[in-house]
């Protein structure tokens, strides 16, 4: 077994069992350092994969920034260990909690038949060009093929940060000196 | 294979222990400058100069009773000082400093890792740092800890983005990600040995990078988290003997880390002049973070610390759109 597949293996656990902690957690803040976990075995997967850029990107933005805001925000509700279990559901949200779970279940299923028949086509290994994962590809790939894809992310983000102004503003009107994220 | 092990581990020990070492005498530093900027001596009994200061430190805080109070949570809480010491050591491996040498027969090539995202592995580990102080602010069942973890989880939200805008200006130009070739690129061979770092052509950046650099290490006058007038200790409240410890020390460790990123970015890292080329280059590197480390310490002398609405309109209605017009201009010139 090679040094590379020994770091896959570790690190793949680690991330589908800080997933999985992180669910099973009745403490908030203790599935907030799960995910983080769980976050940093993903990027050492795609850093042994070849994808040094998206790697060091997903801690940045994912562990570094996104989750230090979850975490402030569970400081300052101050919720502690132990909260009690909601009310039971209504139908909206027993429709959306079984939904769009099966619809990405159905969807990761697709998406593995897919590897896997591209996989017995071909030994794999000819997909990756020179400078996989570099930031000259990532960045080539982002401004030409996936061009359209990225603008109406970029367009979608502006639309969700105008409405958080919009919704943080219409609670109470009196300026507060923090910006918004 | 074996070399490769003996060099690497040989580099990283000396990393390591020129790290914890400086971390020591930047205390030993601080003490004494702050000691002359306001008219005193600073430390004088423990040795010449009170150059033994930091070893009386460190065995008192290893003799000291390690207090543990009863409503923490434990394992977040003896978690967090490690958590905000590591990241800014993991810093150190893409640090380049020295050009490469040559020990006992063996190649040294002056940098732990010299990946080709260098600067984004600095910011992916730095930006784990702050869960140290969160953490500790939360687990520590303190009111005062709890205020100090919210301050530095706001404080270094906002300030990571002009941080992290502050460089861009500098990789636009250099069109690469890697310290080395970062140095290499600012090197020159000329008698003004300086003209081609990048401070020269980012002054701006620098500026802000400076700023935002204070302001991402919790220091004066942007030390909030741990505003002793109104919070005791900020998040290290509840922290006793060697856990403390390690959170000065971290603290320490991250102002290096800072101050050794800027020097490879804006100061030509261990570029020196070529008409003094027998001075080992690593020694210009340690001139130029001592420059930024005396920088901080003057700082922390000369400025009282702000109010925290201040800091925050300053860090987003200030830092934020320069450096995005920083990037933008230096977008424009580097296309055009």
């Amino acid at each position: 077994m090679s040094a590379e597949l020994v770091v896959f293996f570790i690190s793949a656990v680690v991330a589908v069992c800080g997933a999985l902690m992180m669910i099973v957690q009745r403490n908030p803040v203790a599935s907030v350092l799960y995910l983080i976990l769980s976050l940093v075995a993903q990027a050492v997967c795609y850093i042994q994969l070849g994808g040094l850029f998206l790697g060091a990107i997903l801690v940045i933005v994912y562990a570094g920034a996104i989750m230090v805001l979850f975490l402030f925000v569970i400081m300052l509700l101050n919720l502690r260990g132990g909260e009690e279990l909601g009310k039971p559901m209504n139908a909206i949200s027993l429709f959306t909690k079984f939904t769009i779970p099966t619809l990405m279940l159905v969807e990761l299923l697709f998406v593995i038949k897919e590897s896997f028949a591209s996989m017995t086509g071909s030994n794999g290994a000819d997909a990756l060009s020179d400078g996989f994962g570099s930031v000259a590809e990532v960045a080539k790939l982002m401004f030409t093929r996936y061009l359209y894809p990225f603008e109406l992310t970029g367009v979608l983000l502006l639309i969700a940060i105008v409405g958080a102004v919009v919704l943080a503003k219409s609670e109470d009107s009196q300026p507060t000196a923090e910006g918004e994220n | 294979m074996l070399e490769m092990i003996i060099v690497s581990s040989v580099q990283v020990m000396m990393v390591v222990g020129a790290t914890l070492f400086c971390c020591a005498y930047s205390t030993w530093l601080e003490r004494k400058v702050l000691g002359r900027l306001q008219h005193r001596l600073g430390p004088t009994y423990a040795g010449p100069y009170g150059l033994l200061q930091p070893m009386a430190d460190g065995l008192k805080f290893m003799f000291k009773e390690d207090i543990v109070p009863d409503n923490v949570e434990r394992t977040t809480y003896f978690l967090a000082p490690i958590v905000s010491f590591v990241p800014a050591l993991l810093s150190f491996a893409v640090i380049p400093f020295s050009p490469g040498f040559e020990l006992f027969g063996y190649k040294f090539t002056g940098v732990i890792s010299d990946i080709n995202i260098g600067i984004l592995w600095i910011f992916a580990v730095t930006s784990l740092g702050v869960y140290g102080i969160i953490l500790a602010g939360w687990s520590s069942g303190s009111k005062y800890s709890l205020l100090g973890g919210i301050r530095a989880s706001a404080q270094m939200i906002s300030y990571e983005l002009g941080y992290g805008l502050s460089i861009i200006g500098v990789i636009l130009i250099a069109n690469t990600l890697s310290m080395t070739e970062l140095v290499a690129k600012q090197a020159s061979d000329s008698i003004l040995f300086f003209e081609n770092w990048y401070i020269l052509q980012q002054p701006l950046g620098f500026l802000l990078y400076i700023v935002c650099a204070v302001a991402e290490t919790n220091r004066a006058p942007f030390d909030l988290p741990e505003a002793e007038s109104e919070l005791v200790s900020g998040y290290m409240t509840e922290y006793s003997s060697m856990r403390f410890s390690t959170f000065f020390v971290g603290e320490y460790a991250n102002m290096l880390a800072v101050s050794c990123v800027g020097a490879t970015l804006f100061l030509g890292g261990w570029g020196g002049p070529a008409f003094l080329s027998f001075v080992p280059p690593v020694i210009w590197f340690v001139l130029k973070v001592f420059l930024f480390m005396f920088f901080y310490i003057w700082l922390r002398a000369t400025f009282p610390r702000l109010r925290y609405d201040q800091l925050m309109r300053f860090g987003w209605l200030v830092l934020f759109p320069l450096a995005l017009a920083n990037t933008m201009i230096t977008g424009l010139i580097v296309l055009w």
